[in-house]
């Protein structure tokens, strides 16, 4: 899918080149002009399901997601007005207060993909009931845990698992609010045959749900920028067999 | 039409979650799911239609769920280790769906329909008065394994709404007293039911409620 | 099977009809049996087999509408078997035969009988031209039933048209009929249980989906060849091209029956147009999946699909339930027929499993059409090839939006994707793919056949043709209609539906149209025409068809909260903005219900709603808020008197 036509299109008023395979998030990267995401990570698929990279596009009935959608000549992108913040700051509230988030106690307090967003936008008190959930904490793992209390279900496990790792340990079960990342038959972590233990999902993981363990408060740092280079050697191999 | 409810397979495949350390599951170390289980062989000719693909899962697992009444462990081990699927991925399609079980169902069913007509014709009343009477919360089954209160989103009867289905025969404009009246009746005479649904239950353990 | 065979069988079968004495039919469809149709056919049949020298002819048949008042049977009465027994002759005219009835087929009631429609075997002239209509037998009944066509003189006295059959508003004559049969069955020992063909109900319904149900049984394919059938897939086949015929599709300005309303000719065309494509493995997985479409003797190779949606998921909405049960073949001539213009060999239809008898009986249905070469292999003699399968749901909602639909066909978890690209072009597998609903395929035999002039001038002058409607909820007519696009509301609920059943007389307050994705209109709104555009306006949606009436015991924030709380189950978690949104909708409301809302919260559920309307990923959580915003645009009233606080209002 390399090599597509060339396209124009203005992002903020500002003219850019794209290929027609590139997402509006990669244009608009490219021409350094920020967008925020939560669920699209560079090397994995892109789902679309967080909803924080919502842009504005000429023409749309409503506003779609940069990170899945790929331009057309002469489209006219907004990705920041008072109405684009204001949807994307309640989508954070929401999923702020569908989980359980003390971040004073958090391994990853002042490295959270989330806290820095709440922070961007603003974020800091919610206006809708937090739900308060009881969710389950795995440290069966002898190396990582997961606490779901703190998981946005952007599914950067899964798919790091799936399409990099290859083990596919991880997968989302239930539907709607019950649903929750589960490892092979919803066992715990610990005992799942298929994780090979290599730690890319907590490497991933944009929030404390997913660490590593015997860290305290605020210890954990992610590395995942090596990913589009996992992801291009991959390809490559999987080419030259 | 839910499935018959079969206290077939026993607790013994549900603790798989126990033995970990089997690398790669195969049929031939599943023992009840493989060509010597008559009701497998459903399973296996789903999966044989699709050309093992993983687009025949669902399929698959209708087929497990006709012949076992629900789907264990075992089977999803199974289902993964015939058709190369991860784990999880069939875990999570089991409970994505609302069809598929996880755990045996009760002998008998009631299901109670929730859907828009019979909700406006007081469904929800009506499922309050059944619940209270059967001790029973909707999605639960009793502890003896005899009746599964369940609840539905239109079964398409709401022409005679509310509808509740008994064990498959849909009772039209129904009425609290009458369907506790006939749960009751229906454990009563459980023993000599040739039951549609429960198939080989063992027999009930007593208390009978007329 | 070839056209002259096709015709041949046809023949027979509206033989074999005139030549019983009497006929009978039993409805066989799924409202009926849960009542207990099939015993009553069963005695009848007993009945029947006992008293060999009476000539019946018992047949299970589909749905006739008014199923709240099922088993419904009806009985009619051949003339003595003399010189009109030409049954299927091509030259009789239909209408010639019986003067003084209301011919049954549309293409009169639309004043428009083009020539295509009238050389042909309509299968009106065999229809029942004497009927009386039963409701509510029971199987001690039959004995009685029998009895009375024993007793019966040849002549048809009691003539009235099979209640069913009535597509038109021919007024002048029905009320010939109506006082002609009114002394008949006076003295009639079932005279309780006649229904009156005249009323609303049936008069003023116009059939195309639901044409012939009640001559059709669901179960045997001559009996839907009698009808008509496969006439139009083998004219297609045989002197049609497929740019003609998506041609005719879309001058007919047919649209998609399942809630959107996208032209379907147009639908048609981009799925024309994508060029075939290679099914993909099954995305990011390693597996067996090589080749991952369908069956293993199948070739490898570019392919389109098609497919139809039978996931009826509106809760409350039983159509498309209806007509796979009655005249499943209806529905796969028409997958047929948009296969051969797309260019697809292949076809799902994805049904509910909540649906056995349906499955049932299309599974049957496709294996008689294969057996006959109507589907497989070189159709009907040409070098065109379909295969259809079927594939059950399994209890999701979201799996009726196409995206979602395709994710479960590949063995996923049901959740939509966003779009583009649409699965015209990029669909199962990858491959340009055809979705469209059950209504909207079992309009296209009738297209063909009639014209797409005749259906055309049905509707009004953007929504073309008839829609089918599944009536419930707080109205004495409970069932299926089908109705011409534009008629009003009052005439839908109040004529036709007959008004507030007779035992809890409230007054009628609102419909609930679209289900969970559609709104509520006020009864003062009622003269709102039936179309897609008019209720669009109105804040609701034509939807599948569902429309549930309610009366004035009905609590508008109740409904809303009744319909959120469905969607908070069924949300497939996938986006944020309906999966925590849609219950943080649902918490507000039941705060007001419960009295302890504020004026501020009303300005948080209206910001809530349009949230989730604008940034949900799919059209559930898209549509989600309508039933709220609908019931505040109608009845805010009811909302602020729940209100605690009032300071501020
Ligand atoms: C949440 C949701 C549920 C849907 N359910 C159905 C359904 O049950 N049946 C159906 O035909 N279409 C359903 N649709 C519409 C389909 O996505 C699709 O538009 C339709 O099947 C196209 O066929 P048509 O053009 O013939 O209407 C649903 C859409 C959404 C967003
Ligand atoms: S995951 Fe992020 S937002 Fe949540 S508690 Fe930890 S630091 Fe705070
Ligand atoms: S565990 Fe982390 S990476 Fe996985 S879905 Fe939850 S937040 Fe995302
Ligand atoms: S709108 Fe709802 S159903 Fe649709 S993708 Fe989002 S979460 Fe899933
Ligand atoms: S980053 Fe685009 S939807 Fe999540
Ligand atoms: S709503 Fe209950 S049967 Fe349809
Ligand atoms: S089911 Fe018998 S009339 Fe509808």
């Amino acid at each position: 899918m390399s090599g597509g036509r060339v396209i124009t299109l203005q992002i903020d008023g500002r003219d850019c080149g794209a290929r027609e395979e590139q997402t509006i998030l990669e244009v608009a990267r490219e021409n350094g002009i920020y967008i925020p995401t939560l669920c699209h990570l560079n090397g994995l698929h892109p789902v679309g399901g967080c909803r924080i990279c919502l842009v504005e596009i000429a023409g749309a009935p409503r506003p779609l997601p940069a990170c899945v959608t790929h331009p057309v000549e002469g489209m006219q992108v907004t990705t920041d007005n008072p109405e684009l913040r204001r949807q994307r700051r309640l989508i954070l509230e929401l999923m702020l207060a569908e989980g359980n988030h003390i971040c004073a106690v958090c391994v990853v307090n002042g490295h959270c993909e989330l806290q820095e967003l709440a922070l961007q936008l603003g974020v800091d008190h919610l206006e809708v009931p937090a739900l308060y959930p009881s969710r389950e904490v795995d440290a069966s793992h002898p190396r990582f845990g997961l606490d779901r209390n703190r998981c946005v279900l952007c599914t950067r496990c899964v798919r790091v698992c799936g399409e990099i790792e290859g083990a596919h340990t991880w997968d989302v079960m239930g539907r709607g609010l019950q649903a929750m990342v589960i490892s092979d038959l919803n066992q715990p972590w610990g005992e799942a045959e298929s994780c090979t233990g290599c730690g890319k999902c907590v490497q991933v993981c944009p929030t404390g749900a997913l660490f590593e363990k015997g860290k305290s408060a605020g210890e954990m740092v992610k590395r995942h920028l090596h990913l589009p280079l996992l992801t291009a050697m991959r390809r490559e191999e999987e080419a030259g067999e | 039409m839910p499935p018959a409810a079969s206290a077939s397979s026993g607790p013994a495949d549900t603790d798989q979650a126990a033995t970990p350390n089997i690398p790669q599951c195969t049929p031939s170390n599943t023992p009840k799911h493989d060509a010597s289980d008559k009701r497998w062989r459903p399973v296996e000719a789903a999966m044989r239609r699709n050309g093992y693909r993983p687009g025949g899962l669902i399929e698959a697992l209708h087929a497990v769920q006709r012949s076992y009444g629900y789907i264990d462990d075992a089977s999803m081990r199974a289902l993964g280790a015939t058709m190369q699927l991860p784990l999880s991925k069939i875990y999570g399609v089991v409970t994505f769906y609302h069809f598929f079980h996880l755990k045996p169902k009760g002998r008998h069913t009631c299901v109670v329909c929730l859907g828009t007509a019979c909700y406006i014709k007081g469904a929800d009343r009506l499922l309050q008065a059944i619940s209270r009477e059967q001790q029973m919360q909707p999605g639960e089954t009793s502890a003896d394994g005899r009746l599964s209160l369940l609840t539905a989103r239109c079964v398409g009867s709401c022409g005679q709404a509310p509808a509740v289905v008994i064990d498959d025969l849909v009772q039209g404009q129904a009425e609290g007293s009458a369907i506790n009246r006939q749960l009751a009746r229906l454990n009563g005479r459980e023993e000599e039911r040739p039951a549609a649904t429960a198939t080989k239950g063992p027999p009930a353990a007593g208390e009978a409620r007329t | 099977m070839t056209p002259e065979e096709l015709q041949r069988i046809a023949a027979e079968e509206l033989q074999a009809r005139q030549h019983a004495r009497h006929r009978i039919g039993v409805c066989t469809a799924s409202g009926c049996l849960s009542c207990g149709s099939r015993e009553v056919l069963t005695a009848i049949k007993q009945e029947a087999a006992d008293k060999p020298e009476m000539n019946l002819r018992v047949e299970g048949v589909g749905c006739m509408g008014l199923c709240s008042r099922g088993p419904l049977v009806w009985v009619q009465t051949n003339p003595p078997p003399t010189e009109t027994s030409t049954a299927a002759s091509a030259d009789a005219s239909p209408t010639a035969s019986a003067p003084n009835l209301p011919d049954a087929s549309p293409d009169d009631s639309a004043d428009i009988t083009t020539d295509a429609s009238s050389d042909r075997p309509t299968g009106a002239s065999a229809r029942a031209e004497s009927a009386l209509l039963y409701k509510q037998l029971t199987p001690d009944d039959a004995p009685t039933l029998i009895a009375t066509l024993a007793a019966a003189p040849a002549s048809p006295t009691a003539a009235a048209a099979p209640p069913a059959t009535t597509a038109e508003q021919t007024s002048a004559q029905d009320s010939t009929q109506t006082s002609a049969q009114a002394p008949a069955t006076g003295d009639h020992p079932l005279a309780q249980k006649i229904c009156d063909p005249a009323m609303p109900f049936f008069k003023r319904q116009v059939k195309v989906v639901l044409d012939q149900f009640e001559n059709i049984d669901p179960e045997r394919l001559e009996s839907y060849l009698a009808a008509d059938g496969y006439l139009a897939l083998l004219d297609c086949l045989h002197h049609r091209r497929p740019p003609e015929i998506i041609d005719e599709i879309t001058r007919s300005g047919l649209r998609g029956r399942g809630g959107g309303g996208y032209p379907t000719g147009l639908k048609w065309s981009t799925v024309a147009k994508a060029s075939a494509f290679v099914p993909q493995a099954g995305q990011g997985h390693a597996g067996s999946g090589r080749q991952s479409a369908g069956e293993a003797e199948r070739p490898d190779g570019p392919r389109k699909y098609v497919i139809c949606n039978a996931d009826e998921g509106d809760p409350g909405a039983f159509m498309d339930r209806s007509v796979l049960e009655s005249a499943p073949h209806r529905v796969l001539e028409g997958m047929a027929i948009a296969a051969y213009a797309v260019g697809a060999d292949f076809g799902y239809i994805y049904v509910r499993a909540e649906y056995p008898l349906a499955v049932e009986r299309l599974r049957k249905a496709i294996g008689q059409a294969e057996k006959q070469g109507l589907l497989g292999r070189n159709i009907g003699g040409s070098d065109f090839n379909f295969q259809v399968e079927i594939r059950l749901g399994a209890g999701a909602f979201v799996c009726g939006e196409e995206t979602a639909l395709l994710a479960s066909i590949e063995g996923r978890r049901g959740q939509p994707r966003p779009r583009p690209p649409y699965p015209a072009e990029h669909g199962l597998w990858g491959c340009p793919t055809l979705i469209n609903n059950v209504e909207t395929f079992a309009n296209v035999a009738a297209i063909i056949n009639r014209g797409a002039d005749w259906f055309a001038s049905l509707g009004t002058d953007k929504s073309k043709g008839t829609k089918v409607f599944a009536l419930a909820g707080k109205v004495a007519n409970t069932g299926l209609i089908e109705v011409p696009m534009g008629i009003s509301l009052t005439e839908i609920v109040n004529e036709m539906g007959g008004g507030t059943p007779d035992e809890a007389g409230g007054a009628i307050k609102a419909v609930q149209t679209g289900g969970p994705s559609g709104g509520c209109i006020p009864a003062a709104h009622f003269n709102l025409p039936v179309d897609y555009e008019s209720l669009q306006a109105e804040g609701s949606i034509m939807g599948s068809g569902g429309m549930i009436i309610m009366d004035d015991t009905a609590a508008m924030v109740d409904v809303a909260r009744f319909f959120m709380e469905f969607c908070v189950e069924e949300s497939c978690g996938k986006c944020t903005p309906c999966r925590v949104g849609t219950k943080q909708v649902l918490l507000l409301l039941e705060k007001i219900g419960r009295g302890e809302g504020r004026p501020a919260d009303l300005t948080q559920l209206e910001e809530l709603c349009h949230l989730l309307q604008q940034t949900s990923l799919c059209g559930l959580g898209q549509s989600a808020a309508n039933p709220v915003l609908s019931t505040l645009r109608f009845f805010r009233r009811e909302y602020v008197e729940l209100l605690a606080g009032e300071e501020e209002a």
